[in-house]
């Protein structure tokens, strides 16, 4: 089985944001930059389907040389290999585009994407590549096991799972669930070493355009300070909550 | 104990020095020590136990051997990935960086240097995949300092060599495997030897009622008329430097493992600086606790460069053994005087196992004295750059 999974390299939520450019674009000095979580969660369960049925898995990101060290991340915790498509993405139809180019011809079952990347959170790409490549998608991917040719998948809606099933090959956008955060994989030195001689291919872009472009960011104002009043003042409470939080 | 929210200081940006797979070394370490260390060592050091899940964990990760070649079960890395390893190891514990550093540096490194084939390929895959667990023996009750005076000795009884003599303050000695062992010949010639459990008169008595490094095992190795093959002799270097050179290596890793206890006490005391409000603000805007603060970012970054520095000579074989002792005696005595400092900030709450600076203070107790204490650290300084030796 020849499964594909797409990762973002994207800030840790932990970092400090700060715009340049005019407050056009992210400024990545002293941003700290992981795996997509919810691509990590596809990346593993991609690993597991390999364990069980055999087969090949591939990372892809679109990127400069910089995201390498995420691919590289990636190939240490257990991928065979990696392509980088050379550029800087700018929009997610481009970014879908991309893909959908490299993708085509590759004979790929299994395409695995993250729901969402938590950079942007567009959510856009999965299916959008899905789209171009005229293939299945199943968004929200919170169980995934194949069958022979076929999928079983499920997926989360309100309240409840719906149960999929779908014809190889498939896009989907997955999320926890696929796998367990307890299942998440840490690179050992084994695979640190290792990486550092499996494939990483680098690929000129396709020409797909972007079709929006970002003009600026503005940050969430700062969260004021909280305010403690006494458990023996519940009138001030009250009379706060209702004249100035006009909540009550 | 708190969640761990540990984020490294990194002034001077010494980030940029380092490659990409260093970095990935090392979070991928610090990712391993949140998830399994942080949640159970404030446990284990109050009951004084050793984690011994701890050690295929430590195996998983690859924390025995990094740097042994990937053909002994190694990871074939280099001198700044296994500096960085014990660094993050030594951050969630000093006492389970111990446990590697025993392990790497003081058993799989004498049986990769001084071994021949066969003792490699028959130790090193086990000792690797923490199958074995690895004790090293040279510190006697009398011989701390002056190890040159040790009395364990073995006698060559014709088809195997007959071993006597004790050895104190050994981790990893109650659950070890197996126990490179340094005792002198006949004729005084000190050499190692592969001990292993289960040879008849080698017993491990543990060492109980440690203020230190409680959740680290520590024992002593007993010798009675132990009869050990000739093959488990180590063929290739003999004389005290052997397991100096050992302790160069150790040293070198506990250069490294003591920044990260510092680093980890300097980010407790920073964000608890942050949070706590005395007098209607918070105490990190008090010019003392500043100035306590500003004093240990500027240690933290030394030990740094310092570190760094050494991991490249390292690499390209140039570190001395003065070098390395500068490094561990400057970063451990730094760490200590941090964890000192830290735990001061922290006031009646750091004394508590709810955060981790007074275990490490008192880990870095045994640190500062053990693999060479602090004072003579400085002997060995003071006699590098005057020629003279003031041991004696």
């Amino acid at each position: 089985m020849k499964i594909l999974v797409c990762i973002s390299h994207v800030p840790d939520t932990t970092a400090k944001i700060n715009f340049t450019a005019g407050g056009a674009a992210l400024d990545p000095n002293g941003v700290q930059f992981v795996i997509n979580p919810y691509d990590e969660f596809g990346l593993t369960k991609a690993l597991h389907l390999k364990e069980k049925h055999g087969g090949q898995v591939t990372v892809i990101t679109f990127g400069d040389a910089t995201v390498e060290a995420t691919l590289r991340k990636a190939l240490a915790i257990g991928a065979d290999d990696a392509v980088r498509l050379d550029g800087v993405p700018t929009d997610p139809m481009q970014v879908a585009g991309e893909l959908a180019a490299y993708a085509k011809d590759q004979g790929f079952d299994l395409i695995i994407c993250g729901q969402e990347s938590i950079d942007y959170n567009g959510g856009i790409v999965p299916g959008a590549l899905a789209a171009l490549m005229n293939l299945p998608f199943v968004n929200a991917c919170i169980g995934l096991e194949v069958d022979g040719s076929n999928a079983q998948l499920l997926r989360e809606i309100d309240g409840g799972k719906e149960q999929i099933s779908a014809a190889l090959p498939i896009v989907i956008g997955g999320k926890k669930g696929l796998v367990e955060e307890s299942e998440l994989r840490i690179p050992n030195m084994r695979g640190i070493m290792t990486a550092r001689t499996k494939p990483l291919a680098v690929t000129p872009l396709s020409g797909s355009a972007a079709l929006t472009a970002a003009s600026g960011f503005t940050k969430p104002a700062a969260k004021a300070a909280v305010q403690l009043i006494d458990s023996s003042n519940l009138d001030e409470l009250v009379r706060r909550l209702h004249e100035e939080a006009k909540v009550i | 104990m708190r969640p761990d929210l540990f984020e490294h200081p990194d002034y001077y940006l010494l980030d940029e020095l380092l490659t990409d797979e260093h970095k990935l070394v090392r979070d991928a370490t610090r990712d391993w020590v949140k998830r399994d260390v942080s949640p159970i060592i404030e446990e284990y050091a109050q009951n004084a136990e050793f984690p011994q899940q701890i050690v295929k964990g430590l195996a998983e990760i690859g924390a025995f051997g990094p740097y042994i070649p990937s053909e002994y079960g190694g990871a074939g890395l280099d001198q700044i990935s296994y500096g960085l390893m014990m660094q993050e190891i030594e951050r969630g514990d000093s006492g389970v960086r111990s446990t590697c550093s025993v392990q790497s540096s003081l058993v799989m490194y004498p049986i990769y240097a001084y071994g021949n084939e066969e003792q490699r390929m028959k130790y090193l895959p086990k000792l690797a995949s923490g199958e074995w667990l690895g004790s090293f023996g040279l510190t006697e009750p009398n011989f701390g300092s002056n190890p040159g005076g040790m009395v364990t000795n073995f006698k060559d009884m014709g088809d195997h060599y007959l071993l006597n003599g004790a050895k104190m303050w050994i981790s990893n000695a109650p659950f070890c495997h197996v126990a490179v062992v340094w005792a002198k010949n006949e004729e005084g010639r000190i050499h190692g030897l592969i001990v292993e459990r289960g040879m008849e008169g080698f017993t491990t008595p543990e060492t109980h009622n440690k203020w230190s490094l409680r959740a680290s095992a520590t024992g002593e190795l007993v010798f009675d008329n132990v009869k050990v093959p000739k093959e488990n002799l180590l063929p290739n270097k003999s004389g005290l430097g052997a397991p100096l050179g050992c302790l160069d290596s150790a040293r070198f890793g506990i250069a490294w493992g003591a920044i990260g206890a510092a680093m980890d006490c300097y980010d407790t005391a920073l964000r608890y600086s942050k949070e706590r409000i005395q007098f209607d603000k918070p105490i990190g805007a008090f010019q003392l606790q500043q100035k306590k603060l500003a004093e240990m970012i500027t240690e933290i970054t030394k030990a740094q460069l310092l570190t760094f520095r050494l991991g490249q000579l390292k690499n390209e074989g140039r570190a001395t053994t003065a070098q390395i002792s500068m490094a561990k005696r400057n970063n451990v005595d730094m760490a200590l005087t941090i964890a000192r400092d830290a735990r001061q900030m922290l006031g009646g709450m750091g004394i508590t196992g709810d955060y981790p600076i007074m275990r490490h203070m008192m880990n870095l107790e045994s640190v500062v004295t053990y693999e060479g204490t602090h004072d003579i650290h400085l002997l060995i300084t003071g006699m590098d750059v005057t020629g003279i030796p003031a041991f004696k």
